[in-house]
């Protein structure tokens, strides 16, 4: 979807502000929000595309009014409705109202160090060989799929080189909708900046993006 | 009432900060009312990533691959492998890619669409990288954004941006500093920081 999470390219969002130290929380309930999500993402109840799909769900206005943990929080209580965990009126009140739907698992401390360290591999073996090859001049597809894609706008209808043929993972765009893994070779695609964004283009400027095969024509 | 709030400590964005604290601790509440989470593996998940994954296993990584070729050549060939050698492994850090400095390009890490980032050797990322700023213009204006950080590049050196739309996970490779090479790889190690691991430093002798 062309919601306020495709940043690439947007412009008046002013200097970029690093922090010295940055320490790694600004609040406590930051803290509580990185182990909530990371917690009911053990459910199994959704994959990681489908959470993205809820982040970039939110109202622009807020999107870009929040800070990271604060859209996390918000796409993680639109995902316990969805999946019938709690309703908003309970995150509401702080209160249970209705039992739950069951978790395939609920993460306990002593699983932690266990789960962090296995993650989740979204790589998946195919049948096909891969269509492309390193060298090949490519060009993304133009579309604005409502539904959840990981080609960002600024990167449509561009032509760009496959560098690289990084192996077959989790399509995304079809996980994120209960459609399956629907597994598809991906591609790093270099593009010059020019090809991007034309006159002024920095010249010494060469962007990639890593594209999922459906995303890809032969030039 | 009154405004004795107004002399505490970071309460500049304290409206919306007090509103995300109840916000988040209601959902804490109800969920464990639930029991559907248990508060002691939140409180494990933070005291990870404080204290065992951060930039600290990047910049191992790097001195590694500055005094061992060998190293050098496998994280070129199979960065997850070599990566997971050290003991790094997991959690976006599944998937794991290293492009190296050279004296031609400098590369840069960014993810336009979320906030990708290689966590089993970085950490949690930054809240710059995460906002509207650096997602915006790290892609069209990387050597402004570097100046930002402090860093002009000659103008002939190119810029590389990955942008990881995927899940593979970049970490940046910088240029071992001259006159370093007889330095341990410990030593090497703290030279490297976590920026210079993204792409918005460099990695000099004397810091």
């Amino acid at each position: 979807m062309n919601g306020p999470h495709d940043l690439g390219g947007q412009m008046g969002f002013g200097l970029v502000a690093p922090e010295t130290d940055e320490p790694y929380f600004h609040a406590e309930w930051e803290k509580r929000a990185l182990g909530l999500t990371l917690s009911c993402g053990a459910f199994g109840a959704w994959t990681i595309d489908e959470s993205r799909h809820a982040r970039e769900n939110i109202p622009p206005a807020d999107y870009l009014a929040a800070s990271y943990y604060e859209i996390w929080t918000r796409a993680l209580e639109v995902l316990l409705e969805r999946h019938g965990f709690a309703t908003r009126e309970e995150v509401d009140a702080g209160v249970m109202q209705i039992e739950p739907a069951v978790p395939k698992r609920v993460l306990k401390a002593d699983m932690v160090a266990g789960v962090l360290a296995k993650g989740g591999p979204c790589d998946r073996s195919i049948g096909t060989e891969p269509f492309f090859k390193p060298g090949d001049r490519v060009r993304t597809r133009n579309f604005n799929p409502e539904t959840h894609t990981r080609l960002p706008r600024y990167a449509r209808a561009k032509s760009g080189i496959v560098e690289a043929v990084q192996g077959s993972f989790v399509f995304p765009d079809d996980n994120a909708h209960s459609k399956g893994e629907s597994p598809q070779w991906v591609y790093t695609v270099v593009f010059d900046a020019t090809e991007i964004w034309g006159e002024g283009a920095d010249p010494t400027l060469t962007v990639s993006i890593d594209a999922w095969e459906s995303y890809l024509e032969r030039v | 009432m009154h405004d004795h709030d107004h002399h505490d400590h970071d309460h500049h964005h304290d409206n919306r900060y007090s509103d995300m604290q109840a916000r988040v601790k209601a959902l804490e509440m109800v969920l464990t009312e639930k029991g559907l989470i248990d508060p002691a593996a939140i409180d494990a998940i933070v005291e990870t990533y404080e204290t065992k994954i951060g930039p600290r296993n990047g910049a191992h990584v790097v001195a590694k691959a500055w005094t061992d070729p060998d190293f050098a050549d496998w994280l070129k060939r199979d960065a997850t492998a070599a990566i997971a050698s050290l003991g790094y492994a997991g959690r976006q850090g599944e998937h794991m890619r290293a492009v190296f400095n050279t004296p031609e390009t400098h590369n840069l890490v960014v993810c336009t669409l979320c906030s990708c980032y290689p966590w089993a050797v970085l950490g949690l990322p930054p809240v710059w990288y995460k906002a509207p700023a650096y997602r915006s213009r790290a892609v069209i204006d990387p050597r402004g954004i570097l100046a930002e950080f402090g860093l002009q590049l000659a103008d002939t050196k190119k810029i590389r941006v990955w942008d990881s739309t995927a899940e593979l996970r970049y970490l940046v490779i910088p240029e071992q500093p001259a006159d370093s090479d007889g330095l341990t790889e410990e030593a090497l190690a703290a030279l490297v920081s976590r920026d210079a691991m993204i792409g918005t430093a460099i990695v000099e002798l004397s810091r």
